[in-house]
């Protein structure tokens, strides 16, 4: 236990000597707590879009009033030939170009009809979507207007509700995200290259020839981790709920319990790593490539899983992330019991020792 | 001049005599060009839909089948109590649940008037916010057949309508993987281009063959050129290899011309390879400049647009997405891969990056330093 401790002390100063990337560790989580809460969200709003009026009559003008009034658009551009729709496309400076032809408010008032072209940039398809969707709302919302209220018979009329996120905000499915993120830098990332990098400064075999045993020794390079990795679980989770809002609705102990076993899985998976891989610059591309790119990809928090291709489907299973982020999501924002997510919690348990075998087991006492 | 191409000539050395790397950087554009697309894929279809039914009458009936038909839709299950569909989208079952009152039918012929409820689970807003617009203009397609079984329309309709009629520029089919894979391609060349440059003079410190460079007559500038020309060159090979697998896989074609991507690809990369080095310079330990280097590179990438609109963004962060050079690249191919710009289009966004790539390769070659 001494020997252990005394290990653990050294790993705590090789992190302390290096301020920096102590900083950055602890850092990360502050300013992608930020960005993801801020700066990031699927809303579509303030949108650039132009019009070509050809008949500029009040009816038009209103409408155009009334689109830039909304806060989804933002007046840009008014155009005067259809050659200028297509420049505004290509410099990228109009998402939407609406165009009213010559004569609008004279069909309107005499054939009860009038027509009006929506053209979308479809680059980003959704945002087309969405965007075609909220300019012909605000169309109806006119016309509605123009008709003095003259109901119609036999209306359907929709209500509807957003659960769990009535302001769709973009943070509920990130902050989870944001921490198996974390996690999986800090855990597995950061650990992987400390222990490779012993190998290739060659400080290893001076540690393997001490009476420590290897095993305690890779145990100790990880504690380290594990602790900063805490920290900032409590961090982000306590900058969620104080500057985000987000609301914790489960229980804290279950959430931070979880935390610590997907903790567990990380460094299982950095130390796997770094027991096949002898260089940091690999170590760090097997990261990124084996792990972080899955993390974000394959977790569900930031591309919707049922949308990908089932092959991805089956491989996403195999991805811890994923079965974490469905943990925190269900107990944090979906107030679950633990009930709800024992089967999540079991698979996450299996995958830790497997992981944490095959690693003991890799570890070879001898360098090559 | 001479002493460059000796240089180069290292350099080039170095990087072809380590096999795992250079897998890597061949490896890593096959993959994330090959995954990527597919997982990055936002297309909102398939929503799983829970009804509950609390009418059961033809209109209701109708209703449901005309939603499930439309191919957004898929009918989850089919109830006529709230408390069944609500556990469905507690254990994410069902995306939506659509709720037709009692006396549906009822209320509609004889009040003229009824009211569906539409809940989402919002936690996934792009997906709640598609789902209920598409919901509720089926809804609305509905209500007018509706009205025609009910009311005999004279042929000039009486009724006031807008006919709005929307059309999609540039990606008719509305495919997500156009508007992704060019963003794609911008995130790998910054990977690639970032992370190798920022480890290779680290690595050269940390090993200790800097101090042989160090006292050798080699200026800084010649020093620096060298670390950066290589990658500059793998860099465009990189965009190359993407590019071919973007046509193979996914059949794009840029509608703007090869010499607009390259010539911005070119100075794109020179910022980027700058901006490796420079923390490169100052990092003092290869995980240093690595962690340094992702957190950066995360921040730039999150903050360009590639997956959320910068037009959404609040203003800080739109002001920063201008002194992002991975937002401008990011713009860039869209408007030449997607929407065939030429360089008259782009010239603010080339002439932006050029600014950034001197000032980061000169304060580069500034802080190098050869003394220890």
């Amino acid at each position: 236990m001494k020997q252990f401790l005394s290990c653990v002390r050294k790993e705590f100063k090789h992190i302390w000597r290096d301020k920096q990337t102590l900083l950055i560790l602890l850092g990360m989580p502050v300013a992608l707590i930020l960005i993801f809460g801020f700066a990031l969200t699927t809303e579509v709003k303030n949108s650039r879009f132009a019009v070509l009026d050809y008949a500029k009559d009040p009816s038009t003008r209103a409408i155009i009033n009334e689109l830039d009034a909304s806060r989804y658009f933002d007046l840009v551009a008014e155009l005067h030939t259809h050659n200028e729709v297509e420049k505004v496309f290509q410099r990228g400076q109009a998402k939407v170009v609406v165009i009213f032809p010559h004569g609008f408010a004279t069909d309107l008032e005499h054939v009860n009809k009038a027509p009006i072209q929506i053209i979308a940039d479809a680059s980003d398809p959704n945002v087309a979507n969405t965007l075609t969707g909220y300019a012909t709302t605000v169309m109806m919302d006119y016309l509605d207007r123009y008709k003095e209220g003259r109901k119609l018979p036999l209306t359907i009329k929709t209500e509807q509700r957003m659960l769990y996120n009535p302001q769709l905000k973009g943070t509920y499915a990130f902050v989870p995200g944001v921490i198996s993120m974390i996690l999986m830098l800090v855990c597995t990332m950061m650990t992987s290259i400390t222990v490779v990098r012993e190998k290739e400064t060659g400080t290893m075999e001076v540690l393997l020839v001490s009476p420590v045993p290897p095993v305690k020794l890779i145990l100790a390079k990880a504690v380290p981790y594990a602790l900063i990795s805490f920290i900032n679980i409590v961090s982000i989770l306590l900058m969620s709920y104080f500057i985000l809002d987000v609301p914790i609705r489960g229980s804290v102990p279950l959430l931070l319990a979880e935390g610590v076993l997907f903790i567990i899985t990380c460094l299982s998976f950095g130390l796997l790593i770094s027991t096949v891989i002898n260089t940091q610059q690999l170590a760090m591309f097997v990261s990124l490539v084996a792990l972080f790119l899955p993390t974000i990809m394959l977790s569900g928090f930031f591309f919707p899983i049922e949308n990908m291709p089932t092959v991805l489907q089956v491989v996403s299973h195999v991805v811890p992330a994923r079965w974490f982020y469905q943990v925190v999501r269900g107990v944090m924002i979906q107030g679950l019991p633990f009930s709800a997510v024992w089967q999540e919690t079991l698979i996450l348990a299996g995958m830790t020792t497997v992981l944490l075998a095959a690693a003991l087991k890799n570890f070879k006492i001898r360098l090559a | 001049m001479r002493t460059l191409k000796f240089l180069l000539q290292k350099e080039f050395r170095q990087i072809f005599r380590d096999p795992a790397i250079l897998r890597v950087i061949f490896i890593l554009p096959v993959v994330q060009l090959l995954l990527l697309p597919w997982a990055a894929d936002y297309e909102v279809r398939n929503v799983k839909l829970a009804v509950v039914d609390g009418d059961r009458s033809t209109y209701s009936r109708q209703l449901v089948a005309k939603i499930t038909s439309s191919g957004y839709f898929q009918l989850d299950q089919y109830t006529h109590s709230y408390k069944e569909a609500f556990e469905e989208i507690e254990t994410n079952r069902a995306d939506m649940i659509m709720e037709i009152p009692r006396h549906f039918e009822r209320d509609l012929v004889r009040d003229n008037e009824a009211t569906i409820l539409l809940s989402a689970n919002a936690i996934n807003g792009v997906k709640a916010g598609l789902g209920t617009s598409y919901l509720q203009s089926i809804i609305r397609d509905f209500n007018g057949e509706v009205r025609d079984e009910w009311i005999q329309t004279p042929r000039l309709s009486p009724e006031i309508q807008l006919d709005v009629r929307p059309s999609n520029w540039y990606n008719p089919l509305m495919n997500y993987k156009y508007f992704m894979v060019p963003g794609i391609l911008v995130m790998l060349l910054t990977i690639v281009g970032s992370f190798l440059t920022s480890m290779n003079i680290v690595r050269e410190k940390e090993l200790g063959t800097i101090e042989q460079i160090n006292v050798t007559p080699v200026k800084k500038y010649h020093f620096i050129l060298g670390k950066l020309i290589p990658f500059w060159v793998l860099g465009l090979i990189i965009l190359t290899i993407g590019l071919f697998i973007a046509w193979l896989l996914y059949g794009i074609v840029p509608v703007g011309s090869f010499f607009t991507i390259y010539l911005f690809a070119a100075v794109y990369l020179l910022a980027v390879l700058g901006y490796g080095l420079l923390i490169s310079t100052f990092a003092s330990s290869q995980q240093q400049a690595m962690l340094a280097t992702f957190f950066l590179f995360m921040i730039f990438i999150l903050l360009a647009g590639l997956f959320t609109p910068v037009d959404s963004m609040p203003v800080w962060a739109q002001w920063f997405t201008r002194i992002n050079p991975v937002a401008y690249f990011v713009e860039v191919m869209r408007l030449v891969v997607l929407k065939g710009s030429g360089l008259a289009e782009i010239s603010r966004h080339i002439l932006s990056v050029l600014v950034f790539a001197l000032v980061l390769n000169t304060w580069a070659v500034v802080s190098y330093r050869k003394r220890s």
